[in-house]
């Protein structure tokens, strides 16, 4: 069995080939279906996990102090002791909440975290889904999360419950146009709605080299809009603590309260993972012109690992937002994307496709 | 089937009981606002959670124990509220305390005051959602206290000034202390201005939000900084000077826009000008005793005494009726977060939630320094 870190095409195409000289077609297709689904599932709950205790290493490294240090060692295992401690919570129900609704919130949102997962290109043919509407597929499935929180907000009975979601509601779909908008400005240059496709394009230079002013606008209008998407760090209204103690997520407790923090990270990865397949290259190595020696070097190290290293890299920078900024208020969360990120990305996408046309991008 | 009609969308005001544990009423507040949609129509303090009956129980107390109880009061200016009811005392019995007794609680008040903005500061910013500030202000509070330990032994609720002077002398290294810590907060106060004063988020959220009036802040007896930010002259330091602020020169710290953002701006002015009260003091203590020899039994002479000091919440007053015997008839105290509090519903009506924790946080509520 062939295998490369370098390319995981022969793995799967390998996997692939063994699975069918022994079962049918639908056996191989559900045993596939299996595999990935277990893979996505493994790698959803140890990322999170991790993201979590990335997140309060950081955050302890801007407040000056340690974080957590006592459970293993770093605290490594502070983050699975908390997630066993909140599996084995009582899940408490408020009396007059709307039943169905109250447990299938926290489902759609971790669900949806899921199915955007899958179309991310890790690196060379690790990718779930490689759909020609890639773009498309995770703005849209990502906008689906909202309906999570709405429900969760409405069903509670709670009126800061109610206040968070309706928050929330407001803020995810204004900001869905920016993250469509300025994503949208890289497809008119990569010419592809495809995540993979997209990548391959930036063989030559990652795109926000490439395209040069349009492109870094794009790049920090969607930085900004997908913080805002994932309710993070100055637009975390939705579950504002000092005014509304937890927001939508106030009724949850144990499991479900997981799900959503879960979801939060997980979130976080998406967005990050997508500012860097659209505009750093995906999991391209840095190559510097024709310094050939120093692109050789950098082609040693695996494409799975660029990947990542770019990821959190935008995930540093969305926790440094975080831990630095005071919150917004709400009507200034509205105006700064309707009166200006949204005329922004509009000219933006004009003066992209001028570039585009008259082929003034590198 | 009747077909609903869509411009006619009818919306109620719907209530709201922020507190008593709130994360941003701080304490036990109970607040039952009244909104529509985000925006709030009425404030509607309750307060009395953690009512302690500490002027009854002074009542039963003799003159030399009531400061012990007022430091459980407002317990981030607990020097304050010693030195208030030490004063008065004094004043009633004619005593004279050394200049040396003046100029340490003088430097105490103001490293009290530095000590409870800085905590302030905090708060302020994690109300506002920026969390990282909280470790800042408590990193710099830290060594305040670490001072008022080695002195005094306790860092919270000191029981340092007694009626007639002090309890013991200060430590020997507290000169040594004071201006390390001086040398240290010089350099980190700028930091303040950094992380959240100069932040954009941080000017919208508070420029212009809970604006109040002049008049307004004399009507509802605020004092303090928050009074202050609205132009109003009321720092007591500086009117009725008492203790060792005669001696020392130092702005009473004014602004005239009177919104959220001039009373943060006040209170971060005040930290300079105790940093420059105490640099004007500290080398400067005069040598002597740090008691009045007293009798054994303090009995106050018949009638009605008042005294002021000005906490770091504003204008703090007690008011004392003795029938001479060893404790008081009545003792009244005259808490700044008391009338602050007054004024929320005035300053925060037809703003939004998220406008209200702001400009309550600028207010500097203590809950016990309320409820008493």
């Amino acid at each position: 069995m062939a295998f490369s870190i370098y390319d995981f095409s022969t793995l799967t195409q390998s996997i692939h080939d063994g699975l069918s000289s022994r079962l049918s077609p639908t056996g191989t297709l559900a045993m596939e279906w299996a595999i990935v689904g277990i893979v996505i599932l493994l790698f959803v709950a140890v990322f999170g996990l991790f993201l979590v205790y990335a997140e309060r290493k950081v955050c302890a490294f801007f407040q000056q102090r340690l974080g957590p240090m006592r459970v293993g060692p770093w605290g490594l295992v502070q983050t699975i002791a908390d997630f066993i401690k909140l599996l084995m919570k009582e899940l408490i129900q408020p009396a007059r909440a709307d039943k169905f609704l109250y447990n299938l919130a926290p489902f759609i949102v971790i669900i949806v975290t899921f199915l955007a997962i899958s179309v991310i290109p890790f690196a060379k043919g690790l990718q779930a889904f490689d759909f020609d509407i890639g773009v498309f597929f995770v703005t849209s499935i990502t906008a689906v999360g909202v309906i999570g929180i709405l429900l969760a907000g409405w069903s509670s009975n709670n009126k800061y419950s109610l206040i968070g979601a309706m928050r929330s509601g407001a803020q995810i779909i204004s900001y869905e146009l920016s993250v469509g908008l300025s994503l949208i400005t890289i497809v008119i240059m990569a010419g592809t709605l495809q995540l993979s496709g997209i990548v391959e394009a930036q063989r030559a230079g990652w795109f926000i080299y490439r395209g040069h002013i349009p492109a870094i606008i794009a790049f920090f209008v969607f930085v900004i809009a997908g913080t805002a998407e994932t309710n993070r760090g100055p637009f975390d209204l939705a579950e504002a603590e000092s005014e509304l103690t937890a927001g939508f997520h106030t009724e949850y407790s144990g499991i479900k309260f997981a799900f959503f923090f879960l979801a939060e990270y997980v979130n976080l990865f998406i967005v990050s993972a997508m500012a860097t397949t659209v505009f750093l290259g995906g999991w391209m190595a840095l190559h510097v012109g024709n310094l050939e020696g120093f692109n050789h070097v950098m082609d040693l190290l695996p494409p799975v690992f660029w990947f990542f290293i770019k990821v959190f890299f935008v995930i540093f920078l969305i926790m440094w937002f975080k831990w630095t900024f005071p919150r917004l208020r709400i009507d200034q969360i509205l105006t700064l994307e309707w009166k200006f990120l949204l005329p922004i990305n509009l000219f933006n996408i004009i003066l992209m496709t001028v570039i585009v046309l008259l082929g003034w991008h590198f | 089937m009747q077909e609903a009609e869509p411009d006619r969308i009818e919306t109620q005001e719907y209530l709201v009981n922020m507190g008593p544990q709130h994360p941003s009423t701080h304490g036990v507040l109970r607040l039952l606002l009244k909104l529509e949609g985000e925006i709030v129509h009425h404030v509607d303090p309750h307060i009395g959670y953690i009512h302690s009956g500490i002027e009854k129980m002074c009542e039963s107390l003799t003159y030399p124990q009531i400061p012990y109880l007022t430091d459980r009061m407002d317990y981030l200016s607990a020097h304050m509220n010693e030195e208030v009811v030490c004063l008065c005392i004094e004043n009633a019995l004619g005593v004279e305390v050394p200049d040396r007794v003046k100029y340490i609680r003088t430097i105490f008040s103001e490293l009290q005051r530095l000590a409870s903005h800085q905590l302030w500061w905090c708060v302020m910013g994690m109300d506002l959602g920026a969390l990282t500030t909280f470790f800042y202000g408590l990193r710099d509070r830290e060594k305040i206290l670490d001072i008022f330990e080695e002195t005094c032994g306790a860092r919270l609720t000191l029981h340092y000034s007694i009626p007639g002077g002090l309890m013991f002398d200060i430590h020997p290294n507290f000169q040594k202390r004071v201006h390390d810590f001086l040398n240290y907060f010089r350099k980190k106060l700028p930091e303040y201005d950094q992380l959240l004063t100069g932040n954009v988020i941080f000017q919208e959220r508070t420029r212009g939000i809970g604006i109040f009036p002049k008049e307004a802040v004399i009507n509802y007896g605020v004092t303090g900084p928050s009074g202050r930010a609205s132009g109003f002259s009321c720092d007591v330091r500086k009117h009725l000077p008492y203790s060792a602020y005669p001696f020392v020169s130092f702005q009473e710290a004014l602004d005239d826009r009177g919104d959220t953002l001039a009373r943060y701006q006040v209170r971060i002015k005040e930290m300079w000008e105790s940093m420059s009260i105490i640099e004007q003091l500290i080398d400067n203590i005069p040598e002597g005793d740090v008691q009045v020899k007293m009798k054994g039994v303090v009995k106050l002479p018949e009638g009605e005494y008042f005294q002021r000091v000005e906490s770091a919440r504003g204008d703090f007053g007690v008011f004392i009726i003795s029938d001479g015997k060893k404790s008081p008839y009545r003792l009244k105290f005259r808490s700044p977060g008391f009338s602050n509090l007054s004024a929320l519903h005035a300053m925060s009506k037809g703003w939004k939630i998220a406008d209200l924790v702001a400009i309550m946080s600028s207010l500097d509520l203590v809950i016990p320094d309320i409820d008493r």
